[in-house]
């Protein structure tokens, strides 16, 4: 291996070198400051005669005499089970004052892409216990279920909430194998406060989470182009204890907003031409290479299920951020203000959620037969009565006909019923679906357009109506 | 990606400049324009896209980690090509035709590793040939020279290649060959095998183009209904998103009843082209009965498989359709979606620092979307048959902005646009498609088939129901306003109309065994049953009945559950007769 200290240029997280032997793309650099601290770094290009390299945890420091060191490979996670229990930094080092790490093996963290044909459809459904997201946004296994939320919104409470109450209810049943129906939790922190970073962590050890957990903390203080590193280093661990040690990991990223940000920095600093809102115009590609490595194997017993959080900065999901990770994932929770404002637990919009993989892991012999039904017709009278909410603004309730009374109704109690329950609670599918039975029977039967007319027969309340009408004409 | 040749014209090789991501330059290597490459120590494949001086700029369809300056680059001389020929259908191919479960056994692993080829089709396999021409006849280039059962739907037509000169025949064979043994001879010496191979950027020669009169009926009633597509037509879907794209694509590959379909899923969901995989053995073609997957060849480059095989999956899947079509056959091609397509092209130029045109994309990129709209048409084949290419391009517009470039170059294209509807999608109406927004050209030109196929008062009725929900749109404006009292009776019916428009007829649940599929004789018929009910209302309004008791009928409601319902012929005519009687009993 040999040592060049022949530095000609530093630009912010970029270190241009002069070489005099092929270096490869992608490859690992260590450079060492004359004040004898090592860095870390990635070759951007290599040239005949000349490498630029992105330092990892930031350029302080260098100088020209600083010596450049080609390691020869590309950048490697080292991977093993007892991982597990662990607290790391952004770059993979524990910092829990824990004994050294023993790998099993070192894997590459620019993981390859998984063959589509190779992997298995996900449709097992995850329990989270939280009925916005199981009655109308089902999680199934190997999903990649984004939660779109804003400044101040409790996302973090959310996420903590499914991480913690998880399951996937069949393999509770069969009850032989207890370790089976539950995750292992793989958290990535990027640029969160260390505040945030404490809120998680003791929520970790209190409910003993810790042990069937990694957590990889890039804080906000910590160098920002680390942030392109530690959820490939998440995804590398996740990918091994799935797909080798059969595994079943939910990996929770947080927050996709700084990993862009540093993204976006990286570019300026490189000098590319910057594509919407100065965000660089392979974003797409390097979100997808992140997010498509949530999935299922045939063949293999684990699973990756990711939920990566982002907060839009302004609220407005049109920006690159939200845009370009809702176009690869399988739909997003999306955390709404209003709701917060109003104390709802947890604020989920379930309007413009979305799971993409819901129809597959739902219905007869998954969760129940009128899952599907139920869920639509409560999409569709919850969207009635949200437009009929601006009309009252301006008529009044009086001008409105019976049948839209009903729906107004409709849509203030499945806020304070169905999406309201604290994070505390943890609800089985059958209540989520008895309490939307609950709720549906306010309207006419008729208005029921989207359920199957035996399920109707068999689930509506009848007394149900005349109760509502009772309460509203109060 | 062709194997067959490639020892034939290597050149002399060059040596890595540089490497940055997908764009790798070398010196010394003496290539032309297009020209498939193998570069690095692991041979990664690229494709040669500048030349300037002594130094050659390649794309690599493979991820370019640990290579490195002074790695060889070697120079097949062949541009990009498919292999052409038997085993197309039913296959799963990456952006450059590997087939993937092929990689898969390569590779044995369910990841995709670097530098494994495979051939596009199996070269070992015995196909049984049977011989359509005798010695002594002329053929010329085109013409078919035999048949090969490929699958239980379709019998692949043996061709003279379209840049052979054709001639007299001298030998025949019958029986079980491989795709390169040759089957025919003829007396300039040329041999024809089942085999062709053709440069994907370059289009197969044909005919004139037609203008087209069919329609390609998808069984979605929107789609069939308001804004139809004709075989050899182009259609784009724009859409947030969640708005429904990828959905409405796949039903369109599921029902359309085009003879073969070509489904390119372009920098999209691993999982998506998964479901594809899984669903589409077990599904009959409407069609035949057959499993779908009999019909359908599938090009699945990721969104995190290489930007650069991306860029080309596009050309690939047009290239297989344009074969198909020489056959004689009608072929729809399905492009999911077409803005990840610009977006490697944009990735590509910008790491060619090219001068950027509108958001960042290459000035030439209206160019390449027409180049790639134009393949598609109803066309005079060259041995005087006629076939079609249907193509359905996805766009995603960037925060379901619909002024973004490719948008816009797109709609300069293409005849037929859905556009779909972050809204409706929002309160589960799919196929969330807007009725206000979209429109198909192609309209007038297919009502001759639909007036003689379907019902000759075909254009009368659906223009009622367009002119319906136009005025419906008009009228929800004032209801947002004053409300929906505050309108006179006659308006209050035409709303309720509309709703029926909306619920039961537009709306079509995919997930629906029945309803998934609606043939055009039922589209038809549901809208009549809808117009009844109208007519009925509208009697019963004049005859003095106020209109609450008009809407409050039983019967009414049910024209909900005409889509899902098996037998639909006697329900829409029990639900017609007591709409008839319930309504005239009012008054």
């Amino acid at each position: 291996m040999k040592e060049y200290q022949t530095i000609t240029e530093v630009s912010g997280p970029l270190v241009f070198a002069e070489v005099d032997e092929p270096v490869g793309y992608d490859e690992i650099v260590e450079i060492e400051t004359p004040d004898g601290e090592t860095l870390r770094g990635q070759v951007l290009e290599s040239s005949e005669g000349i490498v630029s390299i992105q330092v990892f945890e930031g350029t302080g420091g260098i100088d020209r005499n600083a010596s450049v060191r080609f390691l020869g490979e590309t950048m490697k996670m080292p991977v093993t089970e007892d991982l597990l229990g662990r607290v790391l930094d952004g770059s993979g080092n524990p910092i829990d004052g824990g004994p050294e790490i023993v790998p099993d093996k070192r894997q590459d963290i620019v993981g390859e892409a998984i063959n589509p044909y190779s992997r298995e459809y996900p449709e097992e459904f995850i329990q989270t216990g939280v009925s916005a997201i199981d009655g109308m946004n089902t999680l199934v296994r190997g999903q990649k279920l984004p939660i779109f939320s804003g400044s101040g919104l409790p996302h973090n409470e959310l996420a903590l909430q499914i991480a913690r109450q998880a399951t996937v209810p069949e393999e509770e049943a069969t009850g032989d194998d207890d370790e089976g129906s539950e995750f292992a939790v793989i958290f990535g922190a990027m640029g969160i406060t260390a505040e945030e970073a404490n809120e998680f962590m003791e929520d970790f050890e209190r409910t003993g989470a810790l042990e069937r957990s990694v957590v990889f903390m890039n804080l906000a203080d910590d160098p920002a182009v680390e942030r392109q590193v530690t959820p490939r280093l998440v995804l590398t661990t996740a990918e091994y204890l799935a797909f080798e040690k059969d595994y079943h990991v939910l990996v929770i990223l947080t927050d996709m907003t700084n990993y862009c940000e540093a993204l976006r920095e990286i570019g300026a600093a490189r000098e590319e031409v910057p594509g919407r809102r100065g965000y660089p115009g392979y974003m797409y590609t390097d979100l997808a290479q992140l997010y498509e490595r949530a999935g299922r194997i045939e063949g293999r017993e684990g699973s990756v299920t990711q939920i990566p959080i982002l907060t839009m900065p302004g609220d407005d999901d049109t920006h690159p951020i939200p845009d370009l990770t809702g176009y690869i994932t399988e739909g997003q929770i999306v955390m709404d203000r209003d709701l917060n404002s109003q104390g709802i637990e947890p604020p989920i919009n379930v309007l413009p959620s979305l799971s993409r993989l819901m129809d597959d892991g739902i219905g007869e012999g998954l969760t129940r037969e009128d899952h599907g039904d139920v869920s639509d017709q409560m999409y569709a009278a919850y969207a009635e009565g949200e437009d009929l909410r601006d009309l009252v603004n301006i008529v009044g309730r009086e001008a409105l006909s019976e049948r839209d009374n009903k729906f107004l109704d409709f849509a203030d109690r499945f806020e304070q019923e169905f999406v309201q329950q604290g994070y505390q609670t943890n609800r089985s599918i059958d209540e989520t679906l008895e309490i939307g039975w609950d709720l549906l029977s306010m309207l006419p039967k008729e208005a029921l357009n989207r359920i199957d007319e035996d399920l109707i027969e068999e689930h509506y309340r009848e007394d149900a109506g005349e109760e509502a009408e009772a309460v509203s004409a109060d | 990606m062709s194997q067959a040749e490639q020892t034939e014209t290597v050149d002399e090789d060059g040596v890595i400049e540089s490497v940055s991501g997908p764009v790798v330059t070398a010196t010394d290597l003496d290539a032309r324009m297009n020209d498939v490459v193998y570069v690095g120590d692991e041979g990664l494949m690229g494709e040669v896209i500048e030349i300037e001086g002594n130094l050659t700029t390649i794309q690599v369809y493979e991820e370019t980690s640990g290579v490195g300056p002074g790695e060889p680059v070697e120079n097949t001389g062949e541009p990009l090509s498919v292999d052409l020929g038997p085993g197309m259908m039913d296959s799963i191919y990456d952006g450059v035709q590997r087939p993937l479960d092929v990689l898969e056994d390569k590779m044995g692993t369910a990841f995709l590793d670097r530098g494994v080829d495979a051939p596009g089709i199996d070269l070992e396999k015995k196909w049984e040939f049977e011989p359509e021409v005798e010695e002594g006849d002329a053929v010329e280039p085109g013409d078919v020279v035999g048949v090969v059962e490929e699958t239980v739907t379709i019998d692949h037509k043996v061709m003279v290649p379209p840049d052979y000169e054709g001639g007299e025949v001298t030998s025949v064979e019958s029986g079980e060959f491989t795709v390169e043994e040759t089957v025919v001879e003829l007396d300039n010496g040329e041999e024809i095998q089942m085999h062709q191979e053709w440069p994907v950027r370059q289009a197969r020669p044909a005919g004139d183009k037609e203008t087209p009169t069919e329609p390609l009926v998808t069984g979605q009633r929107v789609q069939d209904g308001l804004f139809p597509l004709a075989k050899g037509g182009t259609a784009a879907i724009p859409g947030p998103f969640g708005s429904g794209k990828t959905v409405t694509q796949q039903q369109l590959a599921k029902w359309s009843d085009a003879d073969i379909v070509v489904y390119i899923g372009c920098g999209e969901r691993g999982n998506e082209m998964t479901e594809v995989i899984e669903d589409f053995p077990e599904l009959p073609d409407p069609q035949t009965g057959n499993p779908l997957m009999a019909r359908t060849c599938l090009i699945a480059n990721t969104s995190n498989m290489p930007v650069a095989a991306r860029e080309s999956c596009i050309y690939t899947g047009i290239t297989i359709a344009e074969y198909y079509r020489d056959m004689g056959y009608d072929v729809a091609l399905m492009a999911d979606s077409t803005s990840r397509w610009a977006e490697a092209m944009r990735e590509i130029s910008s790491r060619l620092e090219e001068m950027p045109g509108e958001e960042g994309y290459p000035a030439y990129l209206a160019a390449s979307l027409s180049e790639f709209y134009e393949r598609a048409g109803k066309f005079q084949l060259i041995n005087g048959g006629e076939g079609s290419i249907s193509v359905v391009g996805a766009v995603s517009p960037p925060g379901g902005d619909f002024s973004e470039p490719v948008t816009q170059n797109t709609l300069r294209i293409v005849k037929t646009f859905w556009a779909l509807d972050a809204d409706l999608a929002e309160r589960r109406h799919f196929p969330s498609i807007n009725w206000n927004e979209s429109y198909s050209l192609y309209k007038d030109q297919l009502d001759p088939w639909w007036e003689e196929n379907v019902e000759s008062d075909w254009s009368e009725v659906r223009q009622w129901a367009v002119d319906v929900l136009d005025e419906e749109d008009e009228l929800q404006e004032i209801v947002q306003l004053v409300g929906k009292d505050a309108l006179p009776e006659d308006q209050q019916l035409t709303l309720e109309v509309a709703r029926y428009l909306r619920e039961a007829w537009l709306q079509q649940n995919a997930l629906h065994d029945v309803d998934t599929y609606c043939e055009p004789d039922k589209t038809y018929r549901m809208l009549t049953a809808i117009k009844t009910f109208n007519d009925e209302a509208f009697d019963a309004l004049d005859a003095g009945v106020p209109v609450e008791e008009i809407t409050d009928i039983d019967a009414a409601p049910r024209l909900n559950r005409m889509g899902t319902a098996e037998e639909y012929e006697a329900f829409i005519d029990e639900i017609e007769s007591d709409l008839e009687e319930q309504l005239r009993a009012l008054y």
